[in-house]
């Protein structure tokens, strides 16, 4: 079984038809690329299966649970993590307690109110903080942070709960080159307990760290297979002419 | 009160407040950080309770009376901004446990001459908790996040509703309420009007706010600063965002329920004003006025807006609510974030949730160097 099954996808936005029948199946520890030209539904198809969107139509599974009807908290609790591609950190508190807010998601209410988890933790916030090379800024507010360390936290935010799945819309937007390096180092890393959805419009990067990808075309998976299947692949060579 | 009205509306409309904050975080990032190494909230907290210990030695008879109705107004606001402040839940229909409360007490000493201090006010509290988990979880507790306006719809509807059918009650009194409500006892000893009650009511003032102020430093204060922030986003970390809400609403209920009974106590009577909307909007404007998010801008706020109409009332006969509602008008304008924003810098009044073990000395003296500009 794989660890996510989409299938069936159809979103509906009044006439627009976002998604016509999508699909996307991810194994688990694999890097699945999600790519496509704009407005091919990638950024609604992840928030379909995240919970942010509920689909017209179609189904999600996640390991072996048919979580269609799941609530984002539901779903995250199962173990999948969503950062959106608006890049949505909490402005106002430090980046210190962005992490430890996504640390302590699942600490119980009494845990919560008596600070319980709050030393324990302090050692894990530091860790994920100087992983992604924060660490000096840690109690300024996450505002002051440029917009490619912004995603930075953010992917740090999203991969506090150990996901089995993390789905990262556009994670290197706004990026230098360097930084987009160092983003796919950061990422190599979380292969070996979690899989990924990521949807990027650099094909360099996507190559490079991806084992399989799905193109998108107008809502409808256009073709899905390995990197190699893909590049080798006519109409898909089609779309990316085309828009060049 | 058409004017503060009007107030509270444009507070719902627009999140001038959020995006003001947002802004001032982002451009006036170096001065913050400034103010980030001094701490003002403990001097503040401090000054206002040396005054307010200090009240009725130089205040006369009169004004501690009315000292008194404002400290307990205090303890109301203090409910209102912690679900509004700190979790951001609209609450417009605060006075609807305050109210419930009043008359509840007010029952219980008319109808069976229950006046104990030990009785009446955990009874307050209780009918407060209680209307505010059967309107939380009925407003809150959706499968889905219920959206802004269908909670401070809800919530004012609420309170409009239970002020009607006050009015159309005959056994709460109708119109006219319920008057010469005996006086709260402590074994033979009666509570009346005076330094005695001011004293009482800044004791519980003093303690419920110690509580509130454990609360929101906490982890779960963490939480609540996520769900005011971006509620949707922290429901995608695995927060039970409804959850946390339908919580820190019935704690809200239960303050504004012992509040709730001490007015009713205070004043010798209830009436359908009590849980209505014109209570409940006053609420929004101390909180408003003294800076919301913040525990002692609740009590600051009580105490000025309630000092000014005062005084206002006494001079200016006719047009004090104009002048009243200019002033408040004002200061939402200039100063989205409250009187106490002229003290507080924004790094402090957000606050750190995170622990400093261990290494407590090295990493604030690394703050104070990232502070220095
Ligand atoms: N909430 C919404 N309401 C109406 N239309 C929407 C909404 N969200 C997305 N759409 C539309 O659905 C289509 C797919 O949008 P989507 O954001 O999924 O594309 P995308 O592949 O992520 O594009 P991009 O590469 O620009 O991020 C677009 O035409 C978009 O305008
Ligand atoms: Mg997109």
């Amino acid at each position: 079984m794989p660890l996510l099954e989409a299938a069936g996808i159809q979103k509906i936005f009044g006439k627009l038809t976002a998604l016509d029948g999508a699909a996307l199946t991810v194994g688990e520890n694999e890097f699945h690329g999600l790519i496509g030209p704009n407005g091919s539904g990638k950024s609604t198809l992840m928030k379909c299966i995240a919970g942010a969107e509920v689909p017209t139509q179609g189904k999600v599974s996640f390991i072996n649970t048919d979580i269609t009807a799941f609530t984002p908290t539901e779903r995250a609790r199962a173990g999948m993590s969503l950062k959106f591609q608006i890049t949505s950190v909490l402005p106002t508190l430090t980046l210190y307690d962005n992490i430890l807010l996504a640390l302590q998601a699942q600490s119980s209410l009494f845990d919560l109110v008596f600070s319980r988890t709050r030393g324990a933790l302090h050692d894990q916030v530091m860790t994920m903080l100087t992983q992604f090379r924060l660490a000096d800024r840690a109690f300024d507010a996450a505002a002051a942070l440029s917009h490619g360390q912004q995603q930075w936290l953010e992917i740090a935010m999203a991969l506090a709960g150990k996901p089995k799945l993390l789905l990262l819309d556009e994670p290197t937007g706004g990026m230098s080159l360097e930084e987009r390096r160092v983003t796919g180092e950061l990422l190599q890393p979380i292969k070996k307990h979690c899989s990924l959805v990521i949807v990027e419009h650099d094909l360099d990067f996507i190559r490079d760290i991806c084992d399989r990808l799905t193109v998108l075309d107008q809502g409808k998976v256009l073709a899905s297979g390995t990197v190699s299947e893909i590049q080798a692949n006519k109409s898909v060579q089609e779309i990316y002419l085309r828009r060049a | 009160m058409p004017k503060s009205m009007s107030v509270v509306r444009e507070a719902i409309a627009g999140d001038e407040a959020d995006d003001a904050m947002v802004e001032r975080v982002a451009a006036g990032q170096a001065k913050e950080q400034v103010k980030a190494g001094r701490k003002v909230l403990p001097i503040v907290e401090g000054v206002v309770l040396v005054a307010a210990l200090l009240a009725p030695l130089v205040l006369q008879d009169y004004l501690t009376v009315f000292a008194t109705r404002v400290i307990i107004l205090a303890l109301f606001a203090l409910s209102f901004d912690l679900v509004w402040g700190y979790a951001g839940i609209m609450s417009f229909g605060q006075a609807l446990f305050f109210g419930s409360a009043g008359y509840g007490v007010a029952l219980l000493a008319r109808d069976l001459d229950i006046t104990n201090i030990f009785l009446v006010l955990p009874a307050g509290t209780l009918i407060g908790l209680t209307f505010a988990l059967l309107l939380g979880g009925f407003l809150l507790l959706g499968r889905h996040p219920s959206s802004v306006i269908f909670v401070s719809l809800g919530t004012l509807t609420g309170s409009y509703a239970a002020d009607r059918l006050a009015r159309g009650w005959y056994y709460l009194g109708g119109q006219n309420g319920i008057p010469s409500i005996a006086p709260m006892s402590l074994g033979g000893y009666e509570f009346t009007e005076g330094p005695a009650f001011y004293y009482l009511v800044l004791g519980i003032l003093v303690v419920v706010y110690l509580l509130c102020r454990f609360l929101v430093r906490s982890q779960f204060g963490l939480a609540l600063a996520g769900l005011r922030e971006n509620e949707q986003r922290i429901a995608f970390f695995g927060y039970k965002a409804q959850h946390l809400k339908a919580i820190i609403f019935a704690i809200g209920g239960a303050i504004a329920g012992l509040a709730g009974s001490l007015y009713a106590f205070h004043e010798g009577f209830v009436w359908p004003n009590m849980v209505g909307v014109v209570v409940s909007t006053q609420v929004v404007l101390y909180v408003l006025f003294g800076g919301s998010g913040t525990l002692i801008g609740a009590v600051i706020g009580t105490v000025i807006v309630e000092g000014v109409s005062f005084w206002l009332s006494d001079n200016y006969r006719d047009i004090w609510p104009i002048i009243l509602g200019l002033l408040l008008l004002l200061v939402i304008l200039f100063r989205p974030l409250g009187l106490i924003s002229f003290v507080l810098g924004e790094r402090e009044r957000v606050g750190s949730f995170g622990a400093r073990p261990k290494g407590t000395e090295k990493e604030t003296e690394k703050e104070k160097r990232n502070a220095a500009p």
